[in-house]
């Protein structure tokens, strides 16, 4: 019997025209907002792993060194990478990058701050990950926005660089809380700014206590040795 | 401000539920936002706002729950609400701890016309 009239229909749902007979329902649905992107995340991950290529998120403030720090670790690296450059215009960060001889791929945001699992996984039909041991994501210079999206790597690297201050890592708490390794660059500025990475490792510790802090600069190759290792150390893992 | 996008997936995943069941309207929304996720209430309030216009929830209410940090602890087995963003455990001051709430962006329910 219909719940609504008391009719013998049992199916007339399309009857029902009369708003004061319409049925409320409450849905429980308990649903990731971003499910549609983790899902692509993980389909990008897979693809990675099929190809036994590690792949890592770079993250930081636009200016900080991401794409600097690229073009110098090739040099310390014993493995071959290509880079996935995001950027709202222009591709002159991967041109930079081809021109030391990495293999890298411009996706252009237009005015999207953030790159997602959908733009990383188009720009992979571009590079040919069955030469590569390693794929670092440049997302776009940004510390709030890429904090939000799993685009399919396998670790976060954020770089904050030594003019932008020690106190952001208290004010982005997002992004320093998803970090795996977090780069102080520009370390050869130190003695010109009001810096302490004392300070830093006291908020990361407050906030994301497993990371590691590493404190680099281009100009020091060691330092650049030890992200090396660590980069190393991760793609041995998968 | 990537409140845009993620109001793009929200009203998306709206529209596919409201067709499975056959909702005429969407009344009202709840959704559940950790302190820690990264995006502004605020924000993602005027987002909706302005986007649902165009879709099956143009008159629906959007309910904003802000979840705040909880953290089970590792070490003395007991949970907490932080009010401060950081996880390390009250009571004991251990580091070794696991974020339980306060990260994600949730859709917890709907309410439709059917």
């Amino acid at each position: 019997m219909c719940q609504d009239c008391g009719c013998s229909l049992t199916d007339h749902s399309n009857l029902h025209t009369n708003p004061q007979l319409n049925d409320t329902k409450t849905l429980s649905v308990i649903h990731k907002i971003l499910d549609k992107n983790d899902h692509e995340a993980q389909h990008n991950r897979q693809h990675f792993e099929a190809n036994k290529v590690t792949a890592f998120n770079l993250m930081s403030s636009p200016g900080s060194g991401k794409t600097t720090l690229l073009e110098h670790l090739h040099k310390y690296l014993p493995k071959k990478y290509a880079v996935i450059e995001g950027d709202l215009e222009t591709s002159r960060d991967a041109d930079r990058l081809i021109a030391k001889g990495i293999e890298a791929y411009q996706v252009q945001t237009g005015s999207a701050c953030h790159l997602d699992a959908f733009m990383v996984h188009q720009a992979l039909h571009h590079i040919d990950l069955k030469p590569i041991d390693v794929c670092f994501v440049e997302n776009v210079g940004n510390l709030v926005c890429p904090a939000s999206y799993d685009v399919g790597t396998h670790h976060n690297i954020v770089l904050l660089s030594v003019p932008e201050g020690d106190d952001k890592i208290e004010k982005y708490p997002v992004m320093f809380r998803r970090a795996d390794l977090v780069l102080i660059t520009k370390m050869d500025l130190v003695e010109h700014f009001n810096f302490s990475l004392v300070e830093c490792r006291k908020q990361l510790e407050k906030l994301n206590p497993n990371v590691t802090l590493m404190p680099v600069s281009v100009k020091d190759q060691q330092s650049i040795t030890a992200v090396a290792q660590w980069i190393l150390k991760h793609q041995e893992e998968l | 401000m990537h409140e845009y996008s993620i109001v793009m997936s929200l009203l998306e995943q709206i529209e596919q539920l409201a067709k499975d069941n056959q909702a005429t309207s969407i009344v009202r929304v709840d959704i559940k936002v950790g302190v820690l996720s990264g995006v502004e209430p605020d924000l993602l309030q005027r987002a909706f706002d302005t986007f649902k216009l165009e879709t099956i929830c143009k008159s629906a209410f959007l309910n904003i729950k802000l979840q705040p940090l909880i953290i089970k602890c590792r070490q003395c087995d007991k949970e907490t609400t932080l009010e401060q963003r950081n996880v390390i455990c009250p009571l004991c001051m251990s580091h070794n701890t696991q974020v339980v709430e306060g990260e994600e962006m949730m859709l917890m329910q709907l309410e439709m016309n059917t």
